[in-house]
């Protein structure tokens, strides 16, 4: 294993290429993972720029593609880029909330060699689904799970879980079983960007993620091997760290809308100078660039991680977390519970034991994402929550 | 239309890669791919060149017969039948429909 600020060049790959090919949006997503102040970023790359970024990045070994946002589909050369990036030899990933999927559109992205559709769902019921992505949008997911379906894709979908919708959990499930999802992700919302913003009202309690967890496995009993559901904990509720991305640096190449290329989706927001692709090419980004040199092997680290048997196992967790919570990258992630900072997780987790105003209530003070409170927070000084 | 997992992989049977898999050869990794949604199986040696001659035509004693023909010398047939039953068990492959 290499270590940070050796001279050593990585031997790590970029195995996986995110690309966030715009931050346009007709959902506003109370957690979404965007930077708050994505509306001050400047012009997305060009269908040319993406194809240069996608080819060095193949260059180095990358396979896998994502091609998100923002919603991708507001861009008109998706089906450019899939066609393109899968005879370079691409795994084509499109992760979209379905807006904007039309029949037409999915027929070119079949013929392109689009590999698979990640489909996200807010909700199963259509006002809780309206309310949470703040738009009339669940009708429509359902014609296009039909079309994902007809054109013989996986139905792959992503449901966000936090605490105005987990107890809908039963319904999640059954409409999933109903649209014949083959894989099904319920996640809990990470608390990271816009969720962190309004993480007060979406942590769940304790008592709700059990019971979402035992709904979750008695339909694991119930429907076996046909569906496949995987359900994430919010880590505040752990007592280690994630190994987040699998390290920094390790295998994966985030690239924002506006070119930045960073070694996860929010990190955006470290006092760090990353590259953007339209300066640097991609091997330099990735073997050379200080941002993503930063927190490569274990030099950076600070005591608990420093001695901690476990830091080649979880490598001290997650340096946005880190930041967001003490105000310093290089310490231990909170969640960990030998972290001298472990008490900023419990407090939450003991709030969120408290009783909370109703999802009407919760409406009216939410922020939801969009260009209006983006602008405001991009003008905040960075450290304090506005909330 | 669906089969148990595990069940065994008549000679006579066609087999193809899972809808969702898809093969290529991986310069940076200097042996066969098996690409799927989010993840890469390396397969390097025999592996790769067991999936390889799956195209969705052949049968499995004919790719046995094939791999036989280009590594002469060897008794492979038992060897590949136990990697194929394997690689059914992990999905990647399918025996077609009669």
């Amino acid at each position: 294993m290499q270590t940070a600020g050796s001279d050593n060049k990585t031997t790590s790959k970029p195995h996986w290429v995110n690309a966030e090919i715009t931050y346009q949006c007709p959902l506003h997503c109370v957690f979404c993972y965007n930077p708050v102040d994505y509306a001050k970023y400047g012009p997305e790359l060009t269908t040319d720029e993406w194809l240069r970024v996608f080819r060095e990045a193949r260059e180095l070994g990358a396979v896998q593609l994502g091609l998100s946002g923002g919603e991708p589909l507001q861009r008109k050369d998706v089906e450019v880029l899939v066609a393109e990036t899968t005879k370079m030899g691409y795994y084509v990933n499109l992760i979209t909330s379905g807006i904007g999927l039309t029949e037409k559109r999915i027929a070119a992205f079949k013929e392109g060699g689009l590999g698979q559709i990640q489909l996200s769902f807010q909700d199963s019921t259509r006002e809780m689904n309206d309310f949470l992505s703040s738009t009339r949008t669940f009708d429509l997911k359902s014609k296009v799970a039909k079309l994902i379906k007809q054109y013989e894709y996986p139905m792959v979908l992503n449901v966000v879980l936090h605490r105005l919708n987990i107890d809908h959990i039963g319904q999640i499930l059954e409409m999933a079983e109903a649209m014949g999802a083959e894989h099904v992700e319920l996640a809990n919302t990470q608390f990271y960007a816009w969720a962190f913003e309004n993480r007060k009202h979406l942590m769940p309690s304790r008592e709700q993620l059990e019971r979402a967890e035992r709904i979750t496995n008695e339909f694991r009993d119930r429907v076996g091997n046909k569906m496949k559901v995987y359900f994430v904990v919010p880590d505040y509720y752990a007592d280690r760290p994630k190994a987040c991305m699998n390290g920094w640096g390790a295998v994966f190449l985030n690239v924002t809308a506006d070119g930045m290329a960073l070694p996860c989706h929010e990190a955006r927001m470290l006092p760090l100078e990353f590259p953007n692709v339209r300066d640097h090419d991609v091997r330099w980004i990735w073997e050379e660039s200080p941002g993503f040199n930063a927190y490569r092997g274990d030099d950076w680290m600070q005591e608990p991680c420093r001695t901690c048997p476990e830091k080649t196992k979880d490598f001290g967790g997650c340096r946005c977390q880190a930041f967001m919570l003490t105000g310093d990258a290089t310490n231990a992630d909170p969640v960990c519970d030998k972290a001298p900072a472990h008490h900023l997780i419990t407090e939450q987790v003991a709030l969120a034991q408290k009783p909370q105003p109703p999802a009407s209530e919760v409406k009216q003070v939410i922020l939801f994402r969009d260009d209006k409170n983006s602008r405001k927070l991009a003008t905040r000084d960075s450290t304090t929550p506005i909330s | 239309m669906s089969e148990s997992v595990g069940d065994a992989i008549a000679e006579e049977a066609v087999i193809e890669l899972h809808k969702q898999f898809r093969l290529q050869w991986e310069q940076a990794q200097d042996c066969f791919v098996l690409l799927y949604p989010e993840g890469m199986i390396k397969l390097p040696g025999s592996s790769g060149e067991i999936m390889k001659r799956i195209d969705g035509k052949s049968r499995v004693s004919e790719i046995i017969a094939d791999l036989e023909a280009t590594f002469p010398g060897a008794d492979l047939r038992q060897d590949v039948i136990d990697f194929l039953e394997a690689a059914h068990a992990n999905g990647w492959i399918r025996q077609q429909d009669h």
